[in-house]
């Protein structure tokens, strides 16, 4: 596509901009080319949590002990967090090869060995990326957790560094917005609602309308705002962009912004993401030294500043009303609706405001075009969607997958299945608005549609497995407990519906449930739902109002038998060393945190039941091949009263 | 690092210092919180009587804002925080048995500061690392899959510090 408007006539600044993008591209070539090889570490936020610092210094540290050439980069997250820290090397001539599970020796000597013995180190190797194959090591997109993957939204995350604009503009970055300047506001409306792109942080609806909305609005003043409040617990896809990417999002924002006619955007980022911050406040300087931010961008007579917010810990403003207020100064209180922020926003304006993923696909759109991106999906829901997947499932990471795939295929193929390859009980989405889906769900389509009708949503992208090791009324419990704190107060039926509907469920994981609690609860979600201002309440009942529909048995056993089957519920569960396999080693012994383990050298460890607080130290650290600690919810475990001589044989 | 505030005129002077760059809109009042948080570790009563006088509002519109956020603390912390993660995965991958490792370890509840004014404990909201959870932060590192094994080791490093 060229860069000439149908006028035929290309601004001098498009010009520049083109000119120095092409050298971008021209550096990223030579980086790719170099004969100096590239060490790639991946220190995002779950990279550092794993120790990828520690990492990263013992890497720099080995370079220079050996002497050894090389360039070290930092970059975002690849995706396969659960076999963080992670590091690539890039050679001449030899594809990526991608390290897992690394401490701070084993990456040293993975440096040491590929750099100066050529040797490429199969057995702490995840895969390779390119063209050619490396001996014992497989081609890391053979793998089935790739290979149903597209990686559109996440293309860069891992492979350029984040703080670098000029890595992002060698790789198409930019040319999007290079073409929204020479475009009329109603034809980038129109590129994407051709695209069919829907809003990526919740409900889905159609950015191109949304835009459209405000576009219409007359104002002298009007706003954009990213939504960057990413506060679904569990889900933490905006924050692998912002922290890989964080470029493709302020793009997105510069092309919304010409779109409605907006001259100053927010971006409104959780302060519990201090990285993703950092990295947005690095990448909107480079905007401006660039003049991609500030009057007249790439010469189109159009301004437009960024300013960026931190949230203060209110999970109610990711709600947009309540957001509008918080970045006011006020309380994060959601106000009804309409009127629409795209009519009065922020400060009364007209405000469109997108989710971090929604942006990212603008700028993707307007690089590539609606029709590369709509190639993706299903009928209604176009192009990809990024999934942060875990809880109970092997393969834990950030996923990207186009609309359409099935539970079967993001769980199974993907993530590997469950945990212990444990029964699959359900796959939670949509965070605290959401729901359980059970195994019934496993081969529909994911897209919006269908996860509505299940009785979730597709929220943002959280999807959280369970298996049979955990409790549906112990899950809902957690949402209606974090609800409950999170509501504003606003709306009785929230404020109070969530706290009465949180005692109810503690009652009943405390084994105090009465037969009628199960109906209470849904008439008391039906009153909330419809009761409700925003969509904090109106979704609030959801985690337990599907989990009751789906996994009914589990609330009665609850009730009815005082048990819990996933034996989590404290009160309805007990541990107890089984007296035939207890060797009397200690180890549970030492490690109960009260003293509630009685035993000797060789004696029959006995758990004082009154004393025992259930915090399953003792199960934990009971070794595999003893595997001598029981949790059992229902019948008691026989055992000694005091500790007794460990059996030489197993008795009878 | 931040410094530990020191009361009296002294703290009025600080207050004026962190206050002076920031222009005095209502906009400004949950920046300027988490300016005067991050210096002075918490949000003492002459914090919230002086950013009132600065942006022309009551005390009771800035308490207002500022006890609506979780962010904020109006009672000095110890020298390290502790923030558990309370997310949905850690939730199902153990988190609650780490809160309670660790409120057993220190003696401590969530939101209390432990006797010899080391360590706070918190439970905060997801910290967005779920792929390795539990996960926890001391200060400002993150640790993931904390085993009560691990969870000592890693509190004996800032018992010594």
């Amino acid at each position: 596509m060229s860069f000439v408007h149908p006028n035929g006539t290309v601004h001098a600044k498009v010009k520049d901009f083109l000119q120095i993008q092409k050298e971008a591209s021209k550096e990223w070539m030579q980086l790719q080319h170099s004969e100096k090889p590239r060490i790639l570490v991946g220190t995002a936020s779950c990279g550092r949590a794993a120790g990828a610092l520690a990492v990263l210094s013992s890497i720099k540290k080995e370079l220079s002990r050996a002497n050894l050439d090389a360039t070290v980069m930092e970059v975002g997250c690849l995706g396969f967090c659960y076999r963080e820290p992670l590091l690539a090397i890039q050679k001449p001539g030899r594809p990526e090869i991608l390290y897992g599970n690394l401490t701070p020796d084993t990456a040293s000597e993975v440096v040491s060995d590929y750099l100066t013995k050529d040797s490429p180190r199969p057995d702490l190797a995840c895969g390779t990326l390119g063209d050619h194959e490396v001996a014992g090591i497989p081609n890391l997109l053979s793998l089935p957790e790739l290979q149903l993957q597209v990686r559109l939204i996440l293309r860069n995350c891992g492979h350029i560094d984040p703080e670098d604009i000029r890595h992002y503009m060698g790789n198409g970055g930019y040319t999007g917005l290079v073409k929204a300047v020479q475009m009329t506001q109603e034809e980038i409306i129109e590129e994407i609602k051709k695209s069919g792109l829907r809003g990526r942080g919740g409900a889905g609806f159609s950015t191109g309308q949304k835009w459209e909305f405000c576009y219409k609005a007359t104002s002298p003043e009007k706003y954009t705002i990213c939504n960057a409040d990413e506060g679904d617990p569990g889900a933490f896809m905006n924050r692998s962009l912002l922290e890989g990417d964080p470029h493709s999002v302020l793009e997105g924002m510069v092309i919304a912004a010409r779109a409605i006619g907006a001259r100053q955007g927010y971006i409104y980022c959780r302060a519990e993401y201090p990285l993703a911050l950092r990295r947005l406040r690095t990448a909107v300087e480079q905007m401006k030294q660039y003049g991609l931010l500030g009057n007249n961008i790439l010469g189109s007579g159009s301004g437009f500043e960024i300013e960026i917010k931190e949230g203060a810990g209110a999970f109610v403003c990711g709600e947009e009303t309540a957001l509008m207020a918080s970045i006011e100064g006020r309380r994060g209180m959601p106000r009804p609706r309409p009127p629409f922020p795209a009519t009065s926003g922020l400060w009364g304006k007209p405000t469109v405001i997108n989710n971090v993923e929604t942006l990212a696909n603008v700028a993707l759109i307007l690089q590539k075009g609606w029709q590369h991106f709509a190639q993706y999906g299903t009928e209604t829901s176009k192009g990809t969607k990024t999934f942060s997947l875990v809880g109970r499932v092997k393969k834990t990471g950030l996923i990207e997958v186009p609309f359409g795939l099935t539970m079967r295929q993001i769980v199974y193929d993907i993530g590997g299945g469950t945990l212990g390859d444990k029964r699959f009980k359900a796959v939670q989405t949509g965070g605290p608005s959401g729901g359980c889906l059970p195994s019934s769900f496993l081969d529909v389509p994911v897209d919006y549609e269908s996860l509505t009708a299940a009785g979730s949503i597709m929220g943002s992208g959280g999807m959280i497995v369970m298996n049979e090791d955990t409790c549906v009324v112990d899950v809902a419990k957690y949402f209606l407990d974090f609800t409950q704190k999170e509501s504003c107060g606003k709306c009785v039926l929230c404020r109070e519906g969530t706290r009465q509907m949180l005692y109810i469920l503690e009652d009943i994981a405390r084994g105090n449930g009465k037969p009628e609690h199960v109906d209470l609860l849904l008439e008391l979600g039906e009153a909330i739902k419809a009761g409700s201002l925003c969509g904090l309440g109106q979704t609030a009942p959801n985690p337990a109002l599907t989990t009751i529909r789906y996994f009914r048995d589990e609330y009665d056993a609850h009730i009815n038998k005082k048990q819990c089957p996933a034996r989590v519920c404290r009160d309805l569960i007990a541990f107890y060393v089984l007296p035939e396999k207890c060797a009397g080693c200690g180890i549970c012994l030492r490690e109960c945190p009260v003293g509630a383990i009685s035993g000797g050298k060789r004696m029959i460890h006995v758990i004082d039941q009154s004393k025992c607080i259930k915090c399953g130290s003792c199960y934990e650290v009971c070794p595999p091949r003893f595997s001598a600690v029981a949790k059992v919810s229902g019948e008691p475990v026989k055992t000694p009263e005091k500790p007794i001589p460990v059996y030489d044989q197993k008795p009878d | 690092m931040t410094t530990r505030a020191i009361g009296g005129g002294d703290m009025r002077d600080q207050i004026h210092e962190i206050l002076s760059p920031f222009k005095t809109d209502r906009s400004q009042l949950i920046p300027i919180l988490q300016r005067v948080q991050e210096k002075l570790t918490y949000l003492p009563e002459e914090a919230i009587s002086g950013i009132a006088k600065y942006l022309n509002l009551t005390e009771n519109e800035v308490l207002g804002v500022a006890s609506f956020y979780a962010q904020f603390r109006f009672t000095r912390p110890g020298d390290h925080v502790i923030k558990v993660c309370s997310g949905t995965a850690c939730h199902v991958r153990g988190g609650e048995s780490l809160l309670q490792a660790l409120q057993t370890e220190l003696k401590v509840n969530p939101g209390g500061m432990t006797e010899d004014g080391k360590f706070s404990l918190e439970q905060v909201a997801c910290l967005g690392c779920c792929a390795l959870s539990p996960v926890m932060v001391i200060n400002d590192d993150p640790y993931g899959k904390v085993s009560s094994r691990k969870l000592k080791q890693i509190l004996d490093i800032y018992r010594k510090g």
